[in-house]
């Protein structure tokens, strides 16, 4: 009955506490360089991102992060950039924006990386913008068309790299103003800034008298029936979707359920042949595929697959078949690849005596080139990336463009043909 | 505390010198100090606030993010050990009220821009109203149905956001600001630590709180209830009222665990909140120890070193991305079934049987006067308190 042990028992769970968070404490320490920039060495250099590797958005999406880095390890046996190489850390948040958060805190307090790369999604994404740019933290070529990360005075730090929703709302709504005119438009819309970027720049094209209803889903809802009846009994004869690729199956085959045939239209991001056969097998088990989606409309920023003669199609089917053999040969594929070559050549442009202001700089001075079909509008006024894309359709699996690509900008500019080539990649994948 | 006969200095956290001259003492100091629980209270939060004050000062902002969370999580788990180890009633939808509480933070500091204070006060309101009215209903309802009851509220909160998504953001959730260090700090003062400081302090304040409120006659009326309805009712305390009043306190508690975790993480979303918030806050509690505040303590360090430990697992192990993302579920309830076999009264039990053990080694074999009252390192009871000693 030592007063002294009574004491001490009572004190248990302060001195538990102690030791728990000075175990914890003493992990963490030492992630962060002192005065060098942190996640970079003379030999390396250290990124990371947040993706959907699990939940309603990794079909299609979790191919994206593989890619990409394949595509570092081709760069690195190749000697890497300036005698770094890329070690590439990502780390799946389930497009859950909470999750996202506490892995772009940890990665950057914790594992003290250099810049988040590619980080995906709108919903996701939004939540870090302001985190990453209070501790100056590069966030470099985010995988979402939100016009969220063109925000030069109050995101220094962010950049997005595909073509904005807006830009290609334009764009596709143009062009069903064009081609289906007087027909009845109804619009399927993720119920974030994603669906109203896009639908921002579709009403800019199409008369909003065409446009007879507006549908909305939440992403991890995955009851559609009430959406998809509501276009129908609207008797939309052009439907346009601005969908994760999850959402575009269940809504073809929502529709085809219900008899409700329009011409539909998707943006980029949800159109992906590949990934929209192997989900509407899935969903259906095995009763529909590829063929449903025959004859849809999408665009393409990037030269497709089916182009064999592309210097950076061949490029990118190089890698694969080294580094990324077991992923199909998709357009999430190209993406991830895509995006990682757009790193490289900023880290490239940014010099031996990397910082993170100096791969800032280099993203905005650098006029990086690339393997997009329009250019980037990097400046240090502009951080939106491509800034176009080409009509395309779908068909057989694969995605055929038309036309000439066409480039625009956010606001209510013209949409205008871009006729410039694309250049093309030395053999190590880096411009000279 | 069963009751205070043989308690002497208190709860302090540690061995610190005062308190040990204190119990030396004989018995005339012993009561004075025995009889003013509110100072030996401001006693212990004073010392747990420096304890935590060092500890920010000393770790990471990655660390003090943790630290932060870990206040967050005490926060609520102590409102739930207060309901089911006190009052004795089951609640598997806490999350929903710490959802209540975040979401109220959320909307009124997004859109009317309320200062961080007065939006968690508004949370308290917001989550003691809601768990009021839960409580009404469960105060009707005994085991398995009150914890269906609950375990659907839990449920359906989160479906409110997506079904009102022009008010509550949908998936998308609500973002608020990060809240800014004051500039006397200086220019390099962590966000993280600005963070910690103020999720340490209001736990602190609501751990005096719940002192207090269970050494005080509402605790005792808790534990009346808890033990026998009939023999409380009796006595003349009014069961039901009783069991509302414990919903309301532990909803309080959860709506500042919603407001902290708004000011943590400057979001409120629904998955946040899904239904697997509720059933770990409940293997929070009984890992930690049911019914007692130190459990609580307890609980939230699991809650906020378990997840990472189990996704390092996860990584190394280098699984299917599949089977890696739901394996830290998995080995929670492993740690949970685990724990029930070997440590049912949680870490606190742990604590307790070993520093018993202790003192008989001390005291020798004639030790037996260390009945349930002399368990001094709860700070309230449970129902397996009576069974020990």
């Amino acid at each position: 009955m030592s007063p002294y042990l009574r004491v001490f028992t009572r004190g248990g769970f302060a001195l538990a506490l102690c030791v728990a968070l000075a175990a914890c404490g003493s992990s963490g320490s030492g992630s962060s360089g002192s005065s060098s920039t942190p996640g970079v060495t003379a030999t390396s250099v250290t990124i990371g991102s947040h993706q959907p590797l699990t939940g309603v958005a990794a079909p299609g999406y979790d191919e994206i992060a593989p890619a990409s880095k394949a595509f570092f390890a081709y760069i690195n046996a190749n000697g890497g950039i300036n005698g770094r190489k890329i070690n590439y850390i990502y780390k799946d948040d389930a497009y859950d924006p909470t999750q996202t958060v506490s892995v772009v805190k940890s990665l950057v307090l914790q594992t003290g990386v250099f810049g988040i790369f590619n980080g995906l999604g709108t919903p996701t994404h939004t939540k870090v913008v302001s985190f990453l740019n209070a501790n100056k933290v590069p966030d470099l070529f985010v995988a979402s068309g939100c016009l969220c990360w063109n925000e030069p005075t109050t995101a220094p730090y962010t950049f997005g790299w595909q073509t904005d929703y807006t830009r290609e709302g334009k764009i596709l709504g143009q062009y069903i103003a064009q081609h289906f005119a007087g027909k009845k438009v109804g619009y399927f819309l993720q119920d974030d800034d994603f669906g109203m970027n896009g639908e921002k720049g579709l009403d800019d094209e199409i008369p909003a008298s065409s446009v007879v209803s507006r549908q909305f889903y939440q992403p991890g809802n995955i009851a559609v029936g009430p959406q998809i009846a509501a276009l129908k009994a609207a008797g939309v004869q052009v439907l346009v979707n601005f969908t994760v690729p999850a959402y575009t199956a269940l809504e073809e085959l929502t529709a085809f359920k219900l008899g409700f045939h329009p011409q539909v239209v998707t943006s980029n991001v949800g159109s992906d042949p590949l990934t929209l056969a192997a989900l509407l097998a899935s969903y259906s088990k095995g009763a529909a595929g590829g063929s449903l989606i025959n004859g849809m409309i999408s665009d393409t920023y990037l030269p497709p697959f089916s182009e064999t003669g592309n210097a950076w199609v061949q490029l990118f089917t190089k890698v694969h078949a080294q580094y990324d053999a077991s992923a199909p040969l998709d357009g999430n594929v190209e993406y991830g690849m895509a995006a990682a070559y757009t790193f490289v050549a900023a880290l490239k442009a940014a010099g031996k005596n990397l910082t993170r202001q100096s791969i800032v700089n280099a993203v905005q001075t650098a006029n990086l080139a690339g393997p997009g079909l329009v250019p980037y509008a990097y400046s240090p006024t502009d951080h939106s990336g491509f800034i176009g894309v080409q009509l395309s359709t779908i068909s057989d699996n694969a995605v055929h463009p038309f036309g000439t690509p066409l480039t625009t900008d956010d606001g209510t500019g013209p949409i205008t043909p871009y006729t410039t080539p694309q250049p093309t990649p030395s053999s190590t994948g880096v411009l000279p | 505390m069963t009751e205070l006969s043989s308690a002497p200095a208190g709860d302090n956290l540690s061995a610190s010198p005062p308190t040990g001259t204190a119990a030396a003492t004989p018995a005339p100091p012993r009561r004075r100090v025995r009889d003013s629980a509110l100072i030996r209270h401001l006693a212990i939060t004073a010392l747990a606030g420096v304890v935590l004050w060092l500890l920010s000062l000393w770790l990471t902002p990655f660390n003090d993010l943790r630290l932060a969370n870990g206040a967050y999580y005490f926060v609520t788990l102590a409102g739930l050990t207060l309901l089911t180890g006190l009052s004795g009633q089951i609640s598997l939808g806490q999350g929903g009220l710490v959802a209540a509480g975040a979401y109220t933070s959320a909307l009124l500091m997004a859109n009317n821009h309320w200062a961080l204070i007065p939006a968690l006060v508004a949370s308290v309101v917001v989550a003691s109203l809601v768990g009021g009215l839960l409580g009404i209903a469960a105060a009707r309802l005994r085991g398995p149905y009150l914890a269906g009851a609950t375990l659907a509220f839990a449920l359906a909160l989160p479906g409110i956001t997506d079904r009102f998504a022009g008010t509550f953001g949908g998936e998308n959730g609500i973002t608020t600001n990060a809240p800014v260090p004051p500039t006397s700090l200086g220019a390099n003062f962590s966000p993280e630590r600005w963070q910690a400081w103020i999720a340490c302090l209001a736990a602190l304040v609501v751990l005096l709180l719940l002192l207090n409120l269970s050494r005080a006659g509402t605790g005792r009326t808790l534990r009346a209830v808890r033990d026998d309805e009939v023999a409380a009712s009796l006595c003349g305390i009014n069961v039901a009222r009783t069991q509302v009043s414990a919903f309301v306190v532990s909803a309080a508690c959860a709506g500042v665990g919603g407001a902290l975790y708004v000011e943590i993480s400057n979001l409120a979303a629904p998955d946040a909140f899904a239904v697997t918030l509720s059933l770990s806050l409940l293997a929070g509690v009984v890992l930690g120890g049911l019914g007692s505040l130190a459990g609580a303590v307890y609980g939230s360090i699991v809650l906020v070193l378990l997840p990472n430990w189990s996704t390092d697992l996860a990584n190394d192990l280098s699984l299917n991305q599949q089977v890696s993302s739901n394996l830290p579920l998995a080995f929670y309830g492993l740690v949970l079934i685990i724990a029930m076999l070997a440590a049912p009264r949680g870490i606190q039990g742990v604590v307790l049987t070993v520093t018993r053990w202790l003192r008989s080694l001390r005291a020798g074999p004639p030790d037996t006067l260390t009945p349930a009252a002399s368990t001094p390192g709860r700070i309230d009871t449970d129902t397996s308190t009576g069974g020990e000693g």
